[in-house]
């Protein structure tokens, strides 16, 4: 309790601090014979298709030399839009795969790495690939900056499960 | 003179539809874009019925041609020719596009022996040897034909597209390795390194074993050589063109026939 105190504290500070995100991505649990848990990248891209921010890309890091960046071209679209211009990993966005569950990850305005996002018209979007497993891209859309907080879902139907975005000015 | 003509135009006929439903020279990657620079590309090469299935007699691997994308030509691993197709597997450790290539030249020709009728295919250094003194109706062709696919790893690039300026090329527009489903490919098709203008291209989707037709897309070349096609599925596609000239390098020859085959892979969105 004492050591949750001031992470609250932290938490009750952070609405003075700028405009923030709050994603929810959830990896459902699959009953196939031979499960290997999901590469996921989570991204931002402008109405052009280009990069704003590459939040997150979740792989194979344990294996020797490198080896789990083989499958990262699985996620086709991460990779053909941002994923092969980055050397991996990236620092504050990669990490290893996570299982079956909801994963919170919060970013902030202004820091990596969300960064600072030009006002305007944006998909976030979630790609999910599993060896010997299927595909899936859920995207929600967004304006930034937000005025008012706002809380947008996807619902994923295979690979991903609830997706949600909430927004805070 | 007319007769000749008539001639010409009964071989062109014999040859034209012939030449449309031959068999289909290919070259196949196990993949296409890779994310590690350990990864390993196998391929298949055969000439056959089917897209993408060896049913016939495999491609000569002799004048296997790889070019990295630093420029550099590199060789195969385990080069193997069976049967009704060959192998090989490919280390692709460069960043970049790689461009794996059978790039055959060569003469064939048609003759009349003792009253039968004769055929022969070679290298121009071989014609002399090849036909006996005593052919009569000696008439000689000469062929370059093209038949290739690219590999890339990380971001597509680097120097192995460079054109030759040899023949049929293909020169990247939309990159050989960036296609996918719904978005409109545009390439240049180049003659001995100038635009190919008019030429029909065509497309079909491999497979072909799983359906009842072709289902073959048909465009054609503007006046610098370029053309389009959105593929609408996802999957390997066989990409070919043809042309006939009298741009000769041997002699002995009248006629030219170029020919450009790629096998490109569409992804889905």
């Amino acid at each position: 309790m004492r050591r949750l105190l001031p992470l609250a504290l932290c938490f009750l500070a952070a609405p003075v601090a700028a405009a923030d995100m709050n994603l929810t991505v959830e990896i459902p649990t699959l009953k196939v014979a031979e499960y290997h848990r999901p590469y996921v990248a989570v991204w931002i891209e402008r109405e052009d298709h280009s990069v704003a921010a590459n939040l997150a890309v979740w792989y194979d890091v344990k294996k020797a030399s490198g080896e789990g960046t083989k499958w990262l071209k699985d996620m086709r679209q991460w990779w053909r839009r941002t994923g092969r211009d980055q050397s991996m990993p990236i620092d504050g966005v990669s990490g290893a795969t996570r299982p079956a569950g909801q994963h919170q990850l919060h970013f902030t305005d202004g820091k990596a790495p969300l960064g600072t996002l030009a006002p305007g018209h944006y998909e976030l979007i979630v790609e999910a690939a599993r060896e010997t497993g299927g595909h899936e891209t859920q995207r929600i859309a967004f304006d930034w900056p937000v005025k008012v907080p706002a809380h947008l879902a996807a619902k994923g139907t295979d690979e991903l499960g609830q997706i949600t975005l909430d927004l805070n000015p | 003179m007319k007769q000749l003509f008539v001639r010409a135009a009964l071989a062109a006929a014999l040859v034209l539809p012939l030449a449309a439903q031959a068999h289909k020279m290919w070259i196949v990657p196990s993949s296409t874009v890779v994310s590690s620079d350990d990864a390993l590309v196998t391929f298949d090469a055969a000439v056959s019925n089917d897209l993408y299935y060896p049913d016939h007699f495999p491609a000569q691997l002799d004048n296997l041609v790889i070019t990295a994308p630093d420029g550099s030509q590199v060789k195969p691993e385990n080069p193997w020719t069976g049967k009704v197709r060959s192998a090989f597997d490919l280390p692709v450790p460069q960043k970049g596009t790689y461009r794996i290539a059978l790039v055959n030249q060569g003469l064939f020709a048609n003759y009349e022996l003792d009253g039968q009728k004769k055929r022969w295919r070679g290298k121009a250094d071989e014609l002399k040897s090849g036909i006996p003194a005593n052919a009569k109706n000696v008439q000689v062709s000469e062929m370059a034909s093209r038949v290739e696919t690219f590999v890339t790893q990380g971001k597509p690039g680097g120097d192995a597209l460079k054109p030759t300026g040899k023949g049929l090329e293909l020169v990247p527009v939309t990159q050989p390795n960036d296609l996918v489903t719904g978005e409109k490919a545009t390439f240049q098709l180049l003659l001995d390194g100038k635009p190919a203008a008019g030429l029909k291209v065509t497309a079909i989707p491999g497979a072909t074993r799983y359906r009842n037709a072709q289902d073959e897309q048909d465009t054609q070349t503007d006046k610098d050589g370029r053309f389009s096609f959105t593929f609408k599925d996802p999957g390997m596609y066989w990409v070919n063109a043809n042309s006939e000239d009298n741009k000769t390098t041997v002699k002995e020859a009248k006629q030219r026939r170029v020919a450009y085959t790629a096998t490109l892979e569409v992804l889905p969105q």
